[in-house]
């Protein structure tokens, strides 16, 4: 595989494992709204990450024939999030880091690369004011939001700085200007994301960074399980359709 | 001349989630051209990264196209430039509001999202409106309510 494969397979299997997530929640979110709202979400970031997957090969192939070694995604989307408190927390910290990530790779000399992050751009900035919106809403709610929300932050924010190590990357793609340097995303990251804590009367966690390794395809426990959920039946009944 | 005939039946097929809207309506009928040989190769851009109606929209585009005569058609989906909902015609927004979908409001150029503060009614003509909900039925869509007829309705979200 080529080092630009390989760097937009890390941008679309964040996409596509987030979508996977937010599918868990339709029909069970706290409103019918938030189900589809929650839905639509999910939907945005699968075309994101078919537009990128084809570029590289067989899409489906991709998605539902890969072993979870093969997958470059960050810890952050893979965990469980069946707490909506944390569902809210982590979209907000995605959506601010692919809205960073998004604006700037517009410019990238890959062209699939350069026109999925300009549609993308501007269906993450919905979903990053939808999940500021809810942030705070429970963190400047009931006291029992507020902890449940706070808890939340304190779960996710380890996982934050993943996404910032480029240390998996080949500089010279982003010295040909195809990739955009993740550790250049991170002020830019916090400076979407700070100003919601505030508002939001959370904390900033001091906590130390989790130790990574998604986009060496090291993974988490629950990746299993959400890859034999999301690949079981292309894998049980190859070529199904309906 | 013919290349003409082939984008009028490309550009007249419906778009399967707002059918009164042709994909020439919403603006993402691209390109559509015919080599010597008679094959025609159309260009539509998707709407929402991941619109589900794309697919649709292939299938029609080749039925159209093939009905009309033409035996050799492609259709390819181009991401770039994005699409914007400033690219929907003047044609389009009567037809949404006349089919009871707000239109959106102007996008302008490569500006941060704009929020939408009002939104007409298309029921009772009312501004008295709410946003009920900024995801809708569709990834195109958001839920709002009239407070003057009570009626809800969808609002085409400005991208």
């Amino acid at each position: 595989m080529t080092d630009r494969d390989g760097y937009a397979l890390a941008v679309a299997d964040d996409a596509l494992i987030s979508a996977q997530r937010m599918g868990w929640w339709i029909s069970r979110a706290p409103q019918l709204e938030e189900d589809v709202a929650l839905a639509n979400i999910g939907l945005d970031q699968l075309g994101q990450a078919r537009a990128l997957l084809a570029s590289v090969g067989d899409e489906d192939e991709l998605a539902y024939l890969r072993d979870e070694r093969a997958f470059r995604n960050v810890h952050l989307v893979e965990r469980d999030q069946s707490d909506f408190g944390v569902a809210m927390v982590r979209l907000l910290l995605f959506s601010a880091w692919q809205s960073e990530l998004y604006a700037a790779l517009r410019a990238s000399s890959d062209p699939t690369l350069a026109g999925v992050a300009g549609k993308a751009v501007k269906e993450v900035a919905y979903h990053l004011d939808h999940a500021s919106r809810w942030v705070v809403r429970l963190g400047d709610g009931t006291g029992e939001s507020h902890r449940r929300v706070q808890d939340a932050l304190e779960q996710e924010w380890p996982f934050l700085d993943e996404l910032f190590d480029g240390s998996w990357l080949d500089s010279a793609l982003v010295d040909q200007g195809v990739a955009v340097d993740p550790a250049g995303l991170r002020d830019g990251v916090l400076a979407r994301v700070l100003p919601v804590l505030e508002e939001a009367t959370l904390t900033v966690p001091e906590v130390s960074p989790a130790r990574g390794g998604g986009r060496q395809g090291l993974h988490t426990e629950q990746m299993g399980y959400l890859l034999a959920e999301m690949q079981h039946l292309a894998r049980s009944h190859p070529g199904a359709t309906w | 001349m013919t290349t003409t005939t082939a984008r009028d039946v490309a550009g007249s097929v419906l778009d399967p989630e707002l059918p009164v809207l042709s994909i020439d309506d919403l603006g993402i009928l691209r390109d559509v051209t015919e080599d010597d040989q008679g094959r025609v190769h159309v260009q539509i851009t998707p709407t929402y990264s991941g619109c589900p109606a794309m697919e649709t929209i292939r299938t029609d585009l080749v039925e159209a196209l093939t009905t009309a005569g033409y035996q050799h058609v492609s259709v390819e989906f181009v991401l770039s430039p994005a699409w914007t909902t400033d690219w929907i015609s003047d044609e389009g927004r009567r037809k949404l509001e006349e089919y009871g979908v707000a239109p959106p409001a102007p996008a302008g150029a490569d500006g941060p999202v704009a929020l939408t503060l009002s939104v007409r009614c298309p029921h009772c003509g009312s501004v008295d409106t709410r946003e009920s909900s900024r995801f809708g039925s569709t990834a195109c869509k958001a839920l709002w309510v009239c407070q003057s007829c009570r009626e809800p309705f969808d609002h085409f979200k400005t991208l």
